[in-house]
């Protein structure tokens, strides 16, 4: 029976996040359609619910009950399985991040709250947490690829070769940009790294400006969002990669996409803005405002620039972000050794 | 439970590596290759080498798989070809050289089995990152520059390869 308690309540833990996540997903959607409404001075989505706020959930409807089409010529098995591959692999990355602190459950729960570890507010603390994200996020790779190639259509093909060739490409530069900010903390573990920046100049978006601005590019382009978004450029490739794609499946792929958005965001608040770090209201409250404003950040970057060209997306990510990435790595490296030096003590 | 888990995986394991081997279309070798990848690293993180499973996901089933997945997506050819053209000596030279990597690794077994466990025992107040850097920086020092240099040169090989054409 003692075995199985911590069991059942790491299920509790992974639905708990995984119901939350879910839920945001939807409403992200939803945001991003308001927020680029009144960008352009359109009203957004506003006839399902009060403001619009069942929207999500008539989406949802929509697509489970449309037609579902499986291409012909498509090669079935890997066709039903790549969108899986993108959703799993958008969604099991959350299990690393620390949302919170101290939820005020040893008051409720007593000395079970210790013992069970249940006050922690990630699923997972992990010491190798930062290499077990990218490692999952290389995997969602995949999912795109092998999507455009078992479709069977040119565009489709296109699209998921434009995504690997892309994902490949600025995964250097996010695992550079990281580097800086792992050689200060010195720890792979982000419950650690969280617990490093515990005042706000302490926070590594002061500490590593450069690394900052590398890791927000480079994500922006991992999940292929705008200026990056080539790989669904419509007026080149008609939808990228999901072009076959219809009912659910399509829907998959459009759930793994914000998920995407959501997790980038919370991962930026962790490394670079003190997670869940803040004074008066709860942790929580605080992860929440300082990832949502990153979600609001990418969202005002779509409807405020361009699609950048495909050739000088590639360029930009060998050509800039990579060399800036490793002089920072450099610099990073030489400041702190001559700061111990002659401090004694780490940056 | 935790012997389940290492059947589990290993069948898994084995069981992808073979059909690698037979099955007849390339797009399918490489994503049974894949599913082997991440049997062994999760094999890896049973052994509570969390580090190295991680770089294992990371280079091979992630990076290094991508550009076999591009090759065969682009080049489109079935495995019969690739039969037709394989001489009989090629075939029996490729068994010869897969004998001889396992005869290596029985060896690296035999020998290696006995050294592993007292660093292990020493090492248990440092995480598994922390050792391998350590054990890189100190005691493999030069092996590891000889290897970043032999990379380095395999680098600018291959760029000068690419610039060749123009």
């Amino acid at each position: 029976m003692d075995a199985a308690i911590p069991m059942i309540l790491v299920v509790v833990k992974v639905l708990l996040v995984l119901g939350a996540v879910l839920t945001l997903v939807a409403y992200i959607t939803l945001l991003e359609r308001k927020l680029l409404g009144w960008i352009q001075v359109r009203l957004g989505p506003n006839r399902v619910g009060p403001w619009g706020l069942l929207q999500p959930l008539a989406d949802g409807i929509k697509l489970l009950t449309k037609e579902e089409i499986t291409v012909t010529k498509a090669n079935r098995v890997v066709y039903i399985l790549a969108p899986m591959i993108v959703v799993v692999c958008a969604l099991i990355p959350f299990g690393v991040i620390p949302f919170a602190k101290g939820l005020g459950l040893e008051r409720l729960l007593g000395g079970a709250a210790e013992r069970f570890d249940l006050n922690t507010g990630v699923i997972a603390d992990i010491n190798v947490g930062i290499l077990f994200i990218f490692a999952i996020s290389s995997l969602g790779a995949y999912g795109v690829i092998l999507g455009g190639w078992a479709s069977n259509s040119k565009y489709s093909l296109l699209g998921g070769i434009r995504t690997g060739a892309q994902m490949i490409s600025y995964e250097l530069g996010l695992s550079l940009a990281v580097v800086g900010v792992l050689m200060i903390a010195g720890t792979l573990s982000l419950v650690e790294i969280v617990g490093e920046q515990s005042s706000v100049l302490r926070w590594f978006v002061f500490r590593q400006p450069v690394g900052f601005l590398l890791f927000l590019i480079a994500g922006a382009a991992e999940i292929c969002r705008t200026p990056f978004d080539v790989i669904e450029c419509e007026n080149e490739l008609v939808a990228g990669y999901q072009t076959e794609y219809s009912s659910m499946k399509f829907g998959l792929f459009y759930l793994g996409e914000y998920a995407h958005l959501l997790f980038l965001s919370a991962l930026i608040t962790t490394l670079f803005f003190g997670g869940w770090q803040g004074p008066i209201f709860p942790p929580i409250v605080w992860f929440m405002g300082k990832t949502f404003f990153f979600v609001f950040f990418f969202i005002w970057v779509r409807a405020t620039y361009p699609r950048l060209r495909y050739d000088r997306v590639m360029a930009f990510g060998w050509k800039v972000l990579l060399p800036v990435g490793l002089i920072n790595v450099m610099m990073t490296a030489f400041i702190y050794t001559v700061w111990l030096q002659f401090t004694g003590r780490g940056l | 439970m935790e012997l389940v888990y290492f059947y589990i995986l290993s069948f898994i394991v084995v069981v992808s590596a073979v059909f690698v081997v037979f099955l007849r279309r390339p797009l399918h070798n490489v994503l049974f290759m894949i599913l082997t990848m991440i049997g062994v690293a999760c094999l890896m993180l049973q052994l509570e080498a969390e580090f190295i499973a991680m770089v294992q996901l990371i280079v091979y089933a992630g990076a290094v798989m991508v550009l076999f997945l591009f090759v065969v997506m682009l080049v489109n050819i079935t495995q019969a070809d690739l039969l037709s053209q394989l001489s009989a000596v090629r075939g029996w030279a490729g068994a010869l050289v897969a004998f001889a990597i396992f005869g290596v690794i029985l060896t690296v077994f035999k020998v290696g089995g006995q050294t592993a466990a007292p660093q292990a025992q020493a090492a248990q107040h440092l995480t598994n990152t922390e050792l391998v850097a350590r054990e890189l920086f100190t005691t493999y020092l030069l092996p590891f520059e000889v290897a970043s240099v032999l990379l380095l040169a395999a680098i600018i090989g291959a760029v000068i390869l690419v610039r060749k054409g123009r």
